[in-house]
């Protein structure tokens, strides 16, 4: 009986956090999309790793949420931050006035893609999608992840690697390009 | 003990917010005009992708998904690499930060 009344409060607290999280997931997407300053939208995305993590976390991908606040909240948000710094405040439009043709459309793009989806999840969610396997404590742990990476999956970690090179490479190329470029100007005048 | 079962809402209801998520990001990338709101949403875009991988994982009690949540984790900051390098240069060169107006990538 108290194991049966524990269980069933454990999933009203995950109830309830998967309810806050949800619900601050799609806030914050909602106000990335639709702020009209970066600094502002950019620090909405940070909300919105966060409470994706969180729901990585109800999830049992415990190595996945740590990468997450890591990597994207960490390294790849400061790095937004500062050229949105360096770029400085942009004089630009939010939403256009009146919905042109081309914003409709690309509402109508998007709310497709969701129907889509959804209309998709309906149709299975009967079948495989309401049967969820039962998992292990080291389901998503890192050292399960990490043997993972390292046996089955070898080819998509080095490949990653590879990934990662050429875009440092590309972000090195395009940084000195300019820089090159500006210093033909400055020796043509 | 056959180990744990996913408590509180089902898969679904994750695939839901990351339908949703996928949506969102789409209207950003094609509506927006300024380049660091459209690098914004295209990582909206990805995330929504990754948690549908994960909960998938999650659904199936296998780890492929998580494996390739980070890889797309690892694209996603390649792109943002590149996506930035590519505003930069575009702020040195005193270029308008609109894509509408940026029609023709040569130098």
């Amino acid at each position: 009986m108290t194991v049966v009344l524990a269980a069933s409060g454990g999933n009203v607290v995950v109830w309830a956090v998967w309810v806050v999280a949800g619900f601050a997931c799609l806030a914050s997407g909602v106000a990335v999309v639709s702020f009209a300053n970066p600094f502002y939208s950019a620090l909405a995305l940070i909300g919105n790793l966060g409470s994706l993590a969180v729901l990585y976390l109800l999830l049992s991908a415990e190595f996945v949420a740590a990468a997450q606040v890591l990597v994207y909240a960490g390294a790849v948000m400061v790095m937004f931050l500062f050229v949105i710094a360096y770029v400085g405040p942009q004089q630009e439009t939010p939403w256009k006035g009146g919905p042109s043709w081309q914003t409709l459309g690309a509402v109508l793009a998007a709310g497709a893609i969701f129907v889509e989806i959804i209309v998709v999840l309906g149709l299975k969610a009967g079948g495989r999608l309401s049967h969820t396997e039962h998992v292990n404590a080291t389901f998503g742990s890192p050292g399960w992840i990490g043997r993972l990476f390292l046996t089955d999956h070898l080819l998509a970690f080095e490949i990653t690697s590879i990934v990662l090179l050429v875009a440092a490479v590309g972000g090195v190329i395009l940084g000195e390009h300019t820089k090159r470029e500006r210093d033909d100007l400055a020796g043509q005048r | 003990m056959q180990g744990a079962a996913l408590m509180g809402p089902g898969v679904v209801w994750y695939v839901g917010i990351a339908a949703f998520l996928f949506g969102i990001g789409a209207l950003g990338v094609l509506v927006r005009r300024n380049p660091l709101i459209v690098l914004l949403s295209l990582e909206i875009m990805l995330n929504g992708a990754n948690l549908a991988l994960i909960a998938f994982a999650r659904s199936a009690g296998n780890g492929a998904g998580q494996i390739f949540a980070l890889a797309v984790m690892a694209v996603a900051a390649s792109e943002v690499c590149v996506g930035l390098g590519l505003v930069v240069a575009l702020h040195r060169r005193r270029l308008a930060m609109d894509v509408d107006q940026l029609s023709e990538l040569r130098g």
